[in-house]
């Protein structure tokens, strides 16, 4: 399954460092952080829930990167 | 240098107050606002701090206890430090708590929380901690800025959603969001409003401006029956349209799905650049350590002299400053991003940033014939042999013809211009690979290619002409040939011309026509190998054939799209033209041109050379400019302002840069 979330971030390295801590996450296949339209696409593992896997993408970007938002 | 800090100082309040006062509300984002009016604060604050002396501090000192002046100094640099670069520490405190330690908060805290300790050290110069801290934001509110403006610049090139659909319900028009019409709704569009999705036409006539799809100026006019594209804009009259699909099937949803997630596939040059951020950050921080340490310790233990260890430490901390890797992990995605903005503004849709780059090794240009070089249209080109007057001949092939939907049945009746009488013509039998029989006026007429004259026992004549021949035979009696022949795009020629100027090496003809027609076509346009009389699954293993020899070249092949999806993705770079409303060719392409002009071809590989090569010079400008840097401040040569301002320069020129792919218009 793949979803495409709007995310808020401000510099390319930050985008950057969310992607691979979005695909360090438990439950997400492949993650793809796109700065300049500002969109995360992520494929989700099976059996995983999309929604509480995001909570963990968002936990884990807001490690790397306080300043960064994603809509979920 | 208190001069020029004082002069940058005051050019810098000066240009922000202004900034501030004549930008418009939604010209920045909220959070741009509040950091240029901290940035603006901090700079007035530094400005007016810089007209108090030392000397006029220490006076403090007779009123109240010894060194208060000092500290009140040192107050109020703090809180102007604070002001411009709280969350700047912030950050940096959070990263080391959450052990993302090497990023450029972490760097330029360091940095200037180190050049702070020196100043309080020796009552100093302040003025260098907070100045880098100030440029330093300048520089990412910039960035911000520039990356968010041409972001949206950008998008809005590429914006032709549309918002509302019309419908009409009884008797008034009314707007509803496309999403929930339902496929065979009618839908009204006025003079003057997108087409929001694909139907035909069943009321009124009218142009379109077919522009924010294919980049072609041209309007194009429909009437009813045609079929309509959505993203089109309607100029003239109003039309009533019958859909076909749903807003999400619509070739506008599409194509806009297309172009927004072309660049998340990323390219060769990014992933290096992700990388390399990756391993450079951690690697000065690290050699920043060593210049700190090493150096004063073998000048104190081998050498025998004083340490140093205040230069040394200096020298780490401009090297700190000199290390961010902004400049290029923002000006790569954008000078992609860019380039695929501004091809798909002339009508060219490049599915990816890998593509772009692929694209512009391509060396090896594969055609397919009909339908890519030529028009897919025959027409008749002489009648031979004849003898019956011309008009007559071509009466009779057309109404044999008249039940077949072949491109020459098509063509020979186009070619006779008139209304076809059904009623004059009578069992019909068509035989396939051969042509048709069939009873014209009550004359038995044959019209097809040898093979059928030969199994009717005709003598015919073999034309010298080169092109499609037809036989026709009336009451099994020879009566002529007609010569058709596939006709040349208008701009086909020049394509090739002009894609041999565009460094391509290799250009090469497929089709399953005959090797004369073939021939005769390729040298016409300077075409370098041809294959010809290939099947469908022939084409295939020529390109196969081609990869190999290619090596590191990669190649195209350019098709129509309708029949050459195999080998439209067995190639390094699929291209399909004239793909406006064809959903397999948009599928199976990486590359799509929307309207069906060859010279299309050579734009793109223009596009993608000038964006590879933005790409190429930001990557060596920036790293260059970085390294000279990072040696001139290991031997001291370079202060922490050069430093900042080399970061901050570089980062500027390069977005600038990168910016520049945005303009494709002449190329």
């Amino acid at each position: 399954m793949k979803k495409t979330y709007k995310i808020e971030v401000d510099c390319a390295n930050c985008a950057n460092k969310m992607e691979e801590a979005a695909n360090k996450t438990n439950g997400v296949k492949n993650a793809v952080v796109n700065f300049m339209t500002q969109k995360m696409i992520v494929e989700f593992e099976e059996g995983y829930e999309a929604k509480k896997v995001m909570e963990e993408v968002y936990n884990a970007c807001k490690k790397v990167e306080s300043d960064c938002e994603i809509e979920f | 240098m208190q001069e020029i800090i004082v002069k940058l100082l005051l050019i810098v309040v000066i240009l922000i107050a202004l900034g501030l006062l004549i930008t418009k509300k939604n010209d920045m984002n909220k959070h741009q606002r509040k950091m240029l009016i901290r940035i603006l604060i901090a700079s007035s604050i530094l400005l007016v701090l810089q007209f108090i002396s030392i000397a006029t501090f220490d006076i403090l000192d007779d009123y109240l206890f010894v060194s208060s002046g000092r500290i009140l100094r040192f107050a109020l640099y703090f809180t102007d430090y604070l002001i411009i670069g709280h969350d700047i520490l912030k950050k940096a405190f959070k990263g080391i708590m959450n052990r993302q330690i090497f990023d450029e908060n972490f760097l330029m805290a360091i940095a200037t929380v180190g050049a702070m300790a020196i100043a309080i050290y020796s009552n100093g110069d302040y003025v260098e901690a907070i100045a880098v801290m100030l440029f330093y934001q300048i520089g990412e509110w910039f960035q911000s800025y520039a990356v968010g403006k041409s972001r949206k610049n950008i998008s809005e090139l590429m914006d032709i959603r549309p918002d509302y659909a019309n419908i009409e319900v009884d008797g008034k028009i009314e707007k509803v969001d496309p999403d929930e019409i339902s496929v065979g709704s009618i839908i009204v569009v006025q003079p003057g409003e997108k087409v929001p999705i694909d139907g035909i036409v069943v009321e009124g006539d009218s142009t379109l401006d077919t522009s924010a799809l294919t980049g072609e100026s041209l309007p194009r006019e429909v009437k009813v029956d045609d079929n309509i594209i959505s993203g089109c804009i309607n100029m003239s009259g109003l039309l009533k349209i019958k859909t076909t699909k749903e807003f999400g099937e619509s070739t506008v949803s599409k194509i806009l799905d297309l172009v927004e997630n072309a660049s998340s596939k990323k390219s060769k040059s990014e992933q290096f650049i992700s990388k390399f951020a990756r391993v450079y950050t951690p690697a000065v921080c690290y050699s920043a350590l060593a210049l700190a340490i090493i150096p004063p310790l073998v000048r104190l233990l081998i050498m025998g002299v004083d340490a140093q260890w205040g230069i040394w430490i200096y020298r780490a901390l401009t090297f700190l400053v000199i290390s961010c890797p902004c400049a290029l992990v923002i000006s790569i995605p954008l000078s992609f991003f860019a380039g695929i903005g501004g091809a798909s503004n002339e009508g060219i849709l490049i599915k990816g940033s890998n593509y772009l780059e692929t694209l512009s090794k391509v060396k090896t240009i594969v055609f397919d014939k009909t339908g890519t070089l030529t028009k897919g249209v025959f027409e008749v080109d002489g009648i031979h042999h004849n003898k019956l007057e011309d008009e007559k001949i071509l009466e009779f092939a057309a109404l044999a013809e008249s039940a077949s939907s072949h491109p020459i049945s098509k063509s020979l009746q186009r070619a006779y211009g008139k209304e076809i009488d059904r009623t004059r013509v009578s069992n019909i039998q068509e035989i396939s690979g051969n042509g048709v029989i069939a009873f014209v006026d009550n004359h038995k007429v044959a019209v097809g290619n040898d093979k059928l004259m030969r199994s009717l026992n005709i003598a015919y004549i073999n034309c010298h002409s080169i092109g499609t021949i037809i036989h026709i035979a009336i009451d099994d009696e020879y009566a002529g040939h007609i010569v058709i022949s596939d006709i040349l795009k208008p701009n086909t020629k020049k394509a090739i011309a002009s894609l041999k100027n565009a460094g391509i090496t290799n250009t090469v003809m497929l089709t399953g026509d005959t090797k004369k027609v073939a021939d005769k076509v390729a040298s016409d346009l300077g075409i370098t190998k041809v294959f010809s009389e290939l099947l469908p699954e022939d084409k295939v293993n020529k390109v196969e054939e081609l990869l190999k020899v290619e090596g590191k070249d990669k190649l195209a092949f350019v098709g129509d799209g309708i029949n050459d999806a195999p080998v439209l993705s067995r190639a390094d770079i699929g291209i399909a033209m004239g793909a406006m409303g064809s959903d397999a060719a948009i599928e199976a392409a990486d590359v799509v041109l929307m309207d069906d002009d060859p010279l299309k071809i050579s734009k793109a590989i223009k596009i993608s050379k000038k964006c590879l090569r933005i790409v190429y010079q930001n990557i060596v400008f920036a790293i260059a400019i970085k390294l000279i840097c990072l040696i001139l401040g290991a031997f001291g040569e370079v202060n922490m302002y050069v430093a900042i301002f080399a970061d901050v320069g570089v980062m500027i020129l390069a977005v600038l840069n990168a910016i520049r792919c945005l303009f494709v218009k002449n190329l």
